[in-house]
């Protein structure tokens, strides 16, 4: 009896100390970045182009560039994720025409995401003839963003009380106004968080963009869609790796990767934020 | 709770007759079909771009486009391989009885010495004489082999071409060398990238795996409800982190900290990236490993305990084993982020296309590859057909993985 006692007592604080170290290293990565990044960051370089070889300035162009990457992919990606998930759970019965569809979504999802680059180079850059450009680079992202996208709206979808569809049909109302004003509504909170996880996945990816719009170094702002621009990974991977002068660079990189932290982390703890807020909400009603 | 999304779509829809409501839906049901067909489609279009792109490369020679190789007419070998040739222009075949021909002496003849045997001004002012000079030379000199572009390949040659066969998938897949930019004739290996993308992987794996399923377990069975909706969001997070910044992160931290635990020359090296993709793939497989455990039937938990069992061993012989399945699913899974991973190991592993024999070696991978030399490829080139060929490889590789996985689902117990 005893020796049970204390087998199970060293397993589970075993257990114990290796998850707190998994989040440890979560904390020492967040604050090794964040107390090396906040001396930079300034007024300045938020808003000042790129100087002296990238070795002083800002990196306002590369905000700007990561900005218009986030909007355009989402443009892209959320209608036609967000109809697309309405479509496989509320009209499509279980058949082999709905798991192919899921198969694939899920295909997309694990497809690597430098894979997703040299597609977008081979189709938007060299086949349509974009060239690098924000176009290129915002479809090549949300392509990448889809299959979240289309995955929690469907979650989102699933978990509206089919009682409520039952009802609406039984009210008379149709197909499409069950959906626009039942399920939707219901819905809607937990498809807006997928979208700003999304939102928040995009504007860190690096890979799609290297070949289909990021630039080097571009210090002014895109004037059109077909203009490429630089973003923030990007441009973090350049400071980090080969700037002309790298130990004058490395400043620029910590605030570069504060920055781009502290989007990521932005958009993941709205996200979090909205999807209690809003089940909060739901709970009172 | 039911608010309408937008008070348009309401007045719309109450202006509509009913014949019109029907060809509505009729519209809406289309947009929708087409919009799930999508992901289908991209999935589709990206196997053909990157066949259509890739798969010229073995019905193209290893030799730079725009370039001949030519030899004197006597001599019989007509064929050489592309490692053959790079050998020869290396000087570190000098006979041409080693490659099939003559005892005889190899003279090369390219730009890089044209000056040696013809003078400049014999050449004329915009070289319209050169292809005449080089028909000359190689007619004299029996040994000589030459490597000049096309446009100054002789009218009347008076020399064989060297012809070089095509690339073969085999030499592509089990060739030790991998110099894609190589002059005259490109050597395109991709063992050394193959194997380094495997070191990498799986030696994240190894580290990712003991610390990952410890932290499900503790997640799924010991840890109470208010911890456990602490830990998770920021697990969580951790996914959350471009993969830039634990490139960045390993750059500046742990690669001077093993190369100096290690007294190693350079510290980028594979074990680096193991350590960075382990971390990266903790989320994946906590996540997908602690949901697995979580399916386990309240009821087959509380008859072992029921039967005096420890919670310990009711994890050990009833929850681990009713979720075997899952839990591998979270192994390949982990597997599959490591192998597709491109910044992170681009920037910590040192990315020396070597075949690798220990841990402490600079390595490449395929993602690392494509990301770092696609940028100097021109398009529709070699090197550019070597690269997607590469995405190919990759492709497979991770688009089976997926399919393991999805299988296993099927199989795994439902709750």
């Amino acid at each position: 009896m005893k020796v049970k006692k204390v087998s199970e007592f060293i397993a589970f604080s075993l257990f114990r100390v290796i998850s707190f170290v998994v989040v440890a290293i979560l904390f020492i990565i967040l604050f090794f970045i964040i107390i090396r990044g906040i001396s930079v960051i300034n007024w300045e370089f938020l808003t000042s182009m790129p100087k002296e070889g990238m070795t002083a300035g800002g990196i306002f162009p590369a905000i700007v560039g990561t900005f218009y990457l986030v909007i355009g992919s989402m443009l892209f990606a959320f209608p036609i994720g967000v109809l697309s998930a309405i479509y496989i759970n509320e009209y499509l019965k279980e058949s082999w025409f709905k798991s192919f569809l899921r198969t694939m979504t899920n295909n997309l999802a694990g497809i690597p995401s430098i894979v997703f680059g040299l597609f977008g180079m081979a189709l938007f850059v060299n086949k349509l003839h974009f060239g690098d450009s924000i176009i290129a680079g915002s479809l090549t992202l949300g392509l990448l963003a889809l299959p979240v996208i289309i995955r929690t709206t469907e979650e989102a979808l699933k978990s509206v009380d089919d009682s409520l569809r039952i009802g609406s049909y039984a009210l008379g109302a149709t197909k499409l106004q069950t959906i626009q004003k039942v399920v939707l509504p219901i819905a809607f909170p937990n498809i807006l968080t997928g979208l700003i996880l999304s939102m928040g996945r995009v504007s860190g990816e690096t890979a799609p963009i290297l070949f289909t719009v990021a630039a080097y170094f571009l210090p002014r702002l895109p004037t059109s869609i077909f203009d490429s621009t630089m973003a923030l990974p990007y441009h973090l991977y350049v400071l980090a790796t080969s700037g002309t002068n790298m130990e004058a660079s490395r400043p620029m990189a910590y605030g570069t990767a504060f920055v781009l932290i502290a989007i990521v982390l932005m958009f993941n703890l709205l996200a979090n934020g909205l999807r209690r807020y809003f089940s909060k909400k739901v709970k009172m009603n | 709770m039911f608010e309408t999304p937008s008070n348009q779509l309401k007045i719309c829809t109450l202006k509509v007759s009913k014949a019109n409501r029907k060809r509505i839906e009729k519209i809406v049901q289309g947009v929708l079909f087409s919009s799930s067909t999508v992901t289908s489609i991209t999935v589709i279009f990206i196997i053909i771009f990157l066949f259509k792109e890739g798969i010229g490369l073995f019905s193209s020679k290893p030799i730079e486009p725009g370039y001949f190789i030519a030899v004197n007419e006597n001599n019989p070998a007509k064929t050489l391989s592309a490692e053959q040739i790079d050998l020869i222009f290396n000087q570190d075949i000098t006979n041409w009885s080693k490659v099939g021909g003559k005892n005889d002496s190899i003279l090369l003849f390219t730009f890089n010495n044209l000056s040696t045997y013809i003078s400049e001004d014999s050449l004329g002012a915009n070289l319209e004489f050169m292809p005449e000079k080089i028909n000359q030379f190689i007619k004299s000199h029996t040994g000589a082999i030459a490597y000049f572009p096309d446009k100054y390949k002789p009218a009347h040659l008076q020399a064989s071409i060297i012809s070089m066969g095509n690339v073969k998938v085999s030499e592509f897949l089990t060739h030790k060398k991998w110099y894609p930019t190589n002059e005259p004739a490109a050597i395109l290996g991709i063992l050394p990238i193959i194997l380094g993308t495997l070191w990498v992987s799986l030696g994240a794996i190894l580290i990712a795996l003991p610390l990952g399923l410890a932290t499900a377990i503790y997640l799924a069975e010991v840890a109470d409800k208010r911890l456990r909706n602490i830990l998770k969001p920021l697990i969580e997070l951790l996914a959350g982190i471009p993969s830039v910044v634990y490139g960045f992160f390993g750059l500046v931290v742990i690669v001077p900290i093993v190369q100096k635990t290690f007294g190693l020359a350079v510290g980028e090296t594979a074990l680096v990236g193991s350590i960075i993709l382990g971390i990266m793939a903790l989320p994946t497989i906590i996540t997908i490993a602690e949901d697995a455990l979580l399916t386990t039937p309240k009821s087959l938990k509380e008859a072992s305990l029921a039967l005096g069992a420890s919670r310990w061993q009711t994890m050990r012989r009833v929850i681990i084993p009713y979720a075997k399945s899952g839990i591998a699913a979270a192994i390949i899974l982990g597997i599959g982020r490591a192998v597709g991973e491109t910044m992170a190991v681009l920037m910590v592993t040192g990315n020396a296309s070597v075949i690798p024999h220990s841990f402490l070696q600079p390595v490449r991978t395929i993602p690392a590859t494509i990301a770092a030399e696609l940028g100097e490829a021109p398009a529709g080139g070699l090197h550019y057909k070597a690269l997607f060929a590469l995405g190919i490889i990759l492709f497979i590789i991770t688009f089976g993985i997926n399919l393991v996985v999805e299988i296993m689902k099927n199989k795994s117990p439902k709750a």
